[in-house]
């Protein structure tokens, strides 16, 4: 793996493979969309079951790219290394437009089901503090002004972040069952029939491609900023 | 296709959900690439400044 | 270390140290909540676990800045650093130090505030222990913040931001442990409480030290 980690390799590396990764991502929500909207309702939800298929697949996104930050932001800690650090710094803002998407999504469909526009449900709170941990670390990072020591110091957020949040998802759970008793209002309802199954799948991977396309963009263009940084500095 | 757009009464539900994600997505998208084409052109102009 | 507590609690308690401003700050906004929602003592008594839980966690924010803040601008933390006693352990002193001055004086007050809240007595006693055993966790984690934000001039928001969410468990245990007792319904809040405070003084002085060493720049 570190063998990708000069920023020169994966810039070379990773040029000619985001073409293919975007056209991926592209078909696969095409398809995605249009199983979308060809499955039958749902004999519960009706037509709003369509917004699961635009909510679970952000909310897993959001996740993976709290997973991905945190792991690049640890690499780029304990082996000082600046890619890592451009990827962790990177992947946060899409984390937080995925989150926040999940949360307009996820309030969306609560309103026809349960009646109110947000409800303090426990995926959605849990959301809602994700939301809160991904806004810190960018603040973090744009309020440290020495690079070097913002992507430390972002990293150790980052760190204490991840060994919370499976805490801060327990405790937001229990809370949830002690104020709503065992009747765990659960919006999936008969999830897994085949015919949704497919829809989400292909949303799902879509979302996931679409998410490493933005990403490897976003790490490309830190490369070159930090270069353009560089050649300024030193014509100053 | 009235049916469609109905979407079953839901539409003031279904519809708003798409069409946020669509746009979220896509202004994402939008914007990423243009720092991206930004930063290339920027560094391009730069370098061949340079004797 | 011992000596090293003793100096913070010392300056903390001296005017501008904050301990009692802290404690102030602490019982204003259990005095607001009131004025904001209304005196009906059925409502009070039910929310009291959780606004006192709230207002222990903002107070205990308010006064993490002095922590590192002072010894920081006038050079003494660079000092304290090069000490032959380990950064962590320094550490978890300025973190009992700080729970000393905040948390637990306002333990010590929490009970007459629940009585303004027409807590019912059943409900003081887990109130009391949720907040001796939670408030300890706050300043742990409190003091990640703080240390991680050391370097920022006018850090202002930034240290809540970054510390909230963060502490959810705290806060959802503590004022967890009081409804329990209010419904009579045993949830296990406690236990869960002592579990995080401990994992919280345990892990947060690697952490703290961490981002102490990183400041101050070695």
């Amino acid at each position: 793996m570190f063998a990708y980690a000069n920023p020169k390799r994966f810039m070379d590396l990773s040029g000619p493979f985001v073409p293919w990764l975007a056209t991926a991502a592209a078909i696969l929500l095409v398809v995605g969309l249009y199983l979308a909207f060809t499955a039958p309702p749902d004999y519960q939800q009706g037509d709003t079951v369509r917004i699961m298929f635009i909510h679970v697949p952000a909310a897993w996104t959001a996740m993976m790219a709290y997973a991905l930050m945190a792991f690049s932001a640890a690499i780029g800690l304990i082996n000082r290394h600046p890619l890592a650090d451009a990827a962790a710094k990177t992947a946060a803002p899409l984390g937080a437009l995925f989150t926040a998407l999940a949360l307009v999504t996820g309030s969306l469909w609560g309103k026809p089901m349960w009646g109110a526009w947000w409800v303090w449900d426990a995926r959605l709170t849990s959301f809602l503090l994700l939301l809160f941990l991904y806004l810190g670390y960018i603040a973090l990072w744009n309020a440290i002004e020495d690079e070097t020591r913002a992507a430390r110091a972002t990293a150790i957020l980052a760190i204490v972040g991840a060994v919370n949040l499976p805490i801060i998802e327990f405790s937001v759970e229990w809370w949830s069952t002690l104020h709503q008793g065992e009747s765990i209002l659960r919006k999936g309802g008969p999830l897994i029939a085949p015919v949704f199954l497919w829809p989400l799948a292909a949303m799902a991977l879509g979302y996931t491609l679409l998410f490493f396309t933005l990403w490897i963009v976003r790490i490309r263009t830190e490369i070159l900023n930090r270069r353009l940084r560089a050649l300024q500095m030193g014509a100053a | 296709m009235t049916e469609f757009l109905a979407q079953g009464g839901y539409a003031a539900f279904v519809w708003p959900a798409y069409g946020v994600s669509v746009a979220g997505l896509v202004v994402a998208a939008v914007i990423v690439w243009r720092s991206y084409a930004k930063a290339k052109a920027h560094l391009a102009a730069l370098e061949t400044r340079r004797p | 270390m011992i000596a090293l507590l003793s100096r913070d609690m010392r300056l903390a308690f001296r005017a501008g140290g904050g301990a009692m401003l802290a404690l102030a700050f602490f019982a204003s906004v259990a005095a607001l909540v009131p004025l904001g929602i209304g005196p009906d003592l059925r409502l009070l008594a039910r929310i009291a676990g959780g606004v006192l839980w709230i207002a222990a966690v903002l107070a205990g924010l308010l006064s993490l800045d002095r922590l590192f803040q002072a010894d920081y601008e006038d050079g003494s933390l660079d000092l304290i650093a090069l000490s032959p006693l380990p950064l962590e352990a320094v550490s978890f002193a300025k973190i009992v130090a700080h729970w000393l001055t905040t948390g637990l004086p306002l333990t010590l007050l929490s009970p007459v505030l629940a009585l303004m809240y027409g807590v019912p007595v059943r409900g003081f006693l887990p109130l009391i222990a949720s907040l001796l055993i939670g408030t300890p966790a706050v300043s742990a984690i409190g003091a990640v913040g703080a240390s991680l934000t050391l370097s920022i001039r006018r850090g202002g928001l930034i240290l809540p931001l970054i510390v909230l969410p963060l502490l959810a468990p705290a806060v959802i245990f503590g004022a967890g442990a009081v409804i329990g007792a209010l419904d009579n319904l045993p949830n296990g809040a406690l236990p869960l409480l002592a579990a995080f405070s401990f994992a919280a003084l345990l892990l947060s002085p690697f952490a703290v030290a961490a981002a102490v060493r990183l400041n101050l720049g070695s």
